[in-house]
């Protein structure tokens, strides 16, 4: 593995980079091809507020998958990404319009682990809404 | 109505080998909008110690998500699927998927609980590849929310 970023660079507290993703309908449609996740309250309005949802989501996968970003892009190689996990708190709500929706992910060096791993603990929002909790991935850095 | 507890560390049979190809790998990047050349060019993957390009973390979710579509499908297990939301996802990884992997899925219900009428349902999805090694776990939370008026 090649992380670009060195254990002894990093403290607890170190910040990463933040991120901000944009998306809109036509995001989630092509990530639902993508993912093979086809369930419709994630691209069919009538049917997502037919089960109770405030309007077309996106999929968890789809917003979990961004936040990994502010990581990958940080440490350089993806498959330095030993452990991540997150849960799913409130859901990432996608209006029909021109602007979409923005998930806002931030991250900071939550443990230095042993072996040269770290764990960062990553906070992801969207309309001022958290909607990733226990959002944590260990990396393995250089 | 309360599931089945019985189901708890029930496995089932591996899945058939899934082909990871280095085009699926570049639609998901491109699906997220991940433009990491480690997912779609070879070269610059092993610049990184590759062997081909690699996948973004949580691509192996639409594997270990089919598999564990699989278990809770199961009508003995009488979950109401229509009323399942994703609770929790976590992954630890042995290695990354590469193009070229032939991967397994292995999975197994951890735990069934009942809380304010909701069933939650753990799956684990152990991920081998073709050489048998372990690339990765998958540990997925799956919440059935309650029926209205149930």
């Amino acid at each position: 593995m090649a992380a670009k970023i060195g254990y002894d660079e990093v403290e607890v507290g170190t910040e990463l980079p933040a991120g901000s993703f944009p998306l809109t309908r036509a995001t989630l449609v092509r990530y639902a091809g993508a993912s093979g996740d086809f369930n419709p309250i994630h691209w069919n309005e009538k049917f997502a507020k037919e089960v109770g949802l405030p309007d077309v989501i996106a999929h968890g996968m789809f917003t979990m998958a961004e936040a990994v970003r502010v990581v990958t892009d940080w440490v350089g190689d993806p498959g330095a990404v030993v452990e991540y996990g997150v849960r799913f708190t409130k859901p990432v709500v996608v209006p029909n319009d021109d602007k979409g929706a923005l998930v806002e992910v931030s991250a900071k060096i939550g443990a230095k682990l042993d072996d040269n791993r770290v764990r960062v603990d990553l906070t992801a929002t969207s309309a001022g809404q958290k909607v990733l909790g226990m959002s944590r991935a260990v990396v393995r850095l250089a | 109505m309360a599931l089945d507890q019985s189901f708890v560390g029930r496995s089932y049979p591996p899945t058939e080998p899934y082909e990871v190809g280095r085009e699926k790998i570049r639609e998901f990047a491109e699906a997220v909008g991940d433009t990491n050349p480690a997912y779609t060019d070879p070269d610059a993957a092993k610049g990184l110690g590759h062997t081909d390009v690699i996948a973004p973390p949580t691509f192996v979710f639409a594997i270990t998500f089919k598999a564990a579509g699989d278990v809770i499908a199961d009508p003995q297990l009488g979950l109401d699927y229509s009323r399942v939301v994703h609770g929790d996802q976590k992954f630890a990884y042995s290695r990354p998927v590469r193009a070229g992997d032939r991967l397994t899925v292995t999975s197994t219900i951890e735990a069934i609980k009942s809380l304010a009428g909701n069933d939650i349902i753990d799956v684990r999805g152990e991920v081998h590849d073709e050489a048998g090694e372990h690339v990765v776990t998958a540990w997925t939370k799956l919440v059935a929310r309650a029926a209205e008026g149930a």
